[in-house]
């Protein structure tokens, strides 16, 4: 026994040390798991004289997407939103965050709007108030208003079928 | 002259430089707590920075809402509560102490006890070992080794 114990803990060490590695630092918790989506009242890109609030869509499971037209990822994420909003499945509202050059509404114009409404927070404190460290980011908010997942990066084909899909499908029973 | 032009240029470029440091310098006060209480969070997007020291522009926007929220007379408990309720105890550089994180802050604690009860456990071995008696010969046979050595 006592010749194996380093051999043991060498083996446990990597082990930590191999999990950690694939451990992304950029996945902080939200604290909002659970809990109310932050309200707020913002124009939309699409009708400046029309406003949103997260009121609106009581009793509707829905997807807040943060993005940027300055963004990179945003832009490849962009197709995927296109056929999520083609699917129907559920209803995509977009946060233009923090879009000072005001190029929101010639892009989605250019290659397509996947949003039901895409509100415009220009200073970008309703994305600190829904705690938004980068974009894009997408909140999935259940029908009584509460948020219950956040994902953080692009949504892509896997994160789609493995994340949203079974919480959406859930959610809408 | 040429040098009481250069003091000239020098004193009109002066307020432009003055102009810019407003901002920070509006309130000192303010200011200073600010950075005080900033140096002991984290800045969200570059995670190794703190917020005070961090160029990111949402670090920016961070740091003009603590100043709004101080100049509002909110204490700094309160500051940090607003930044905690947003983003969760990961701004916290120094994270609170709760169940979550009991293994956190009392893990250095239970090693410094394992290491002291190998250390006893060591040392009462030790103890325990009956002294050895050397006798003559084997004396002679280490300082034989000793002199070959030499």
């Amino acid at each position: 026994m006592k010749r194996w114990l380093p051999l043991i803990l060498f083996t446990l060490l990597s082990a930590v040390l191999y999990v950690g590695l694939h451990l992304n630092p950029r996945e902080v918790p939200s604290p909002f798991i659970g809990k109310p989506a932050p309200a707020f009242t913002l124009p939309t890109v699409e009708h400046p004289d029309k406003t949103f609030s997260p009121a609106q869509m009581q009793g509707k499971v829905w997807l807040l997407n943060v993005w940027a037209p300055w963004c990179v990822a945003c832009r490849q994420e962009h197709e995927s939103l296109l056929q999520i909003a083609q699917m129907g499945l559920v209803p995509l509202v977009g946060l233009n965050w923090k879009d000072k050059g005001r190029e929101a509404t010639a892009l989605l114009a250019q290659s397509g709007d996947p949003y039901l409404a895409c509100a415009e927070d220009l200073s970008g404190m309703v994305g600190i108030d829904y705690g938004v460290t980068g974009t894009p980011e997408t909140y999935v908010i259940d029908k009584r208003g509460l948020v219950r997942m956040k994902h953080i990066g692009p949504i892509d084909a896997e994160a789609w079928e493995n994340k949203f899909m079974p919480l959406i499908k859930e959610l809408n029973r | 002259m040429r040098s009481m032009l250069l003091v000239l240029l020098l004193a009109c470029s002066l307020p432009v430089f003055a102009d810019e440091a407003r901002p920070l310098a509006d309130d000192p006060v303010i200011e200073q707590r600010m950075v005080d209480l900033a140096s002991d969070l984290r800045c969200l997007v570059c995670q190794n920075e703190s917020l005070a020291g961090s160029h990111a522009e949402l670090a920016e926007d961070l740091r003009r809402e603590i100043r709004s929220l101080m100049k509002q007379g909110k204490s700094d408990k309160e500051v940090i509560s607003y930044l905690t309720t947003r983003y969760g105890d990961f701004v916290l550089y120094r994270p609170p102490f709760k169940p979550v994180t009991y293994l956190l802050w009392l893990g250095p604690l239970i090693f410094l006890g394992i290491g002291l009860g190998v250390w006893y456990a060591t040392l009462k071995k030790r103890r325990a070992m009956p002294d050895q008696t050397v006798d003559g010969t084997q004396i002679a046979a280490a300082a034989k080794l000793l002199d070959e050595n030499l």
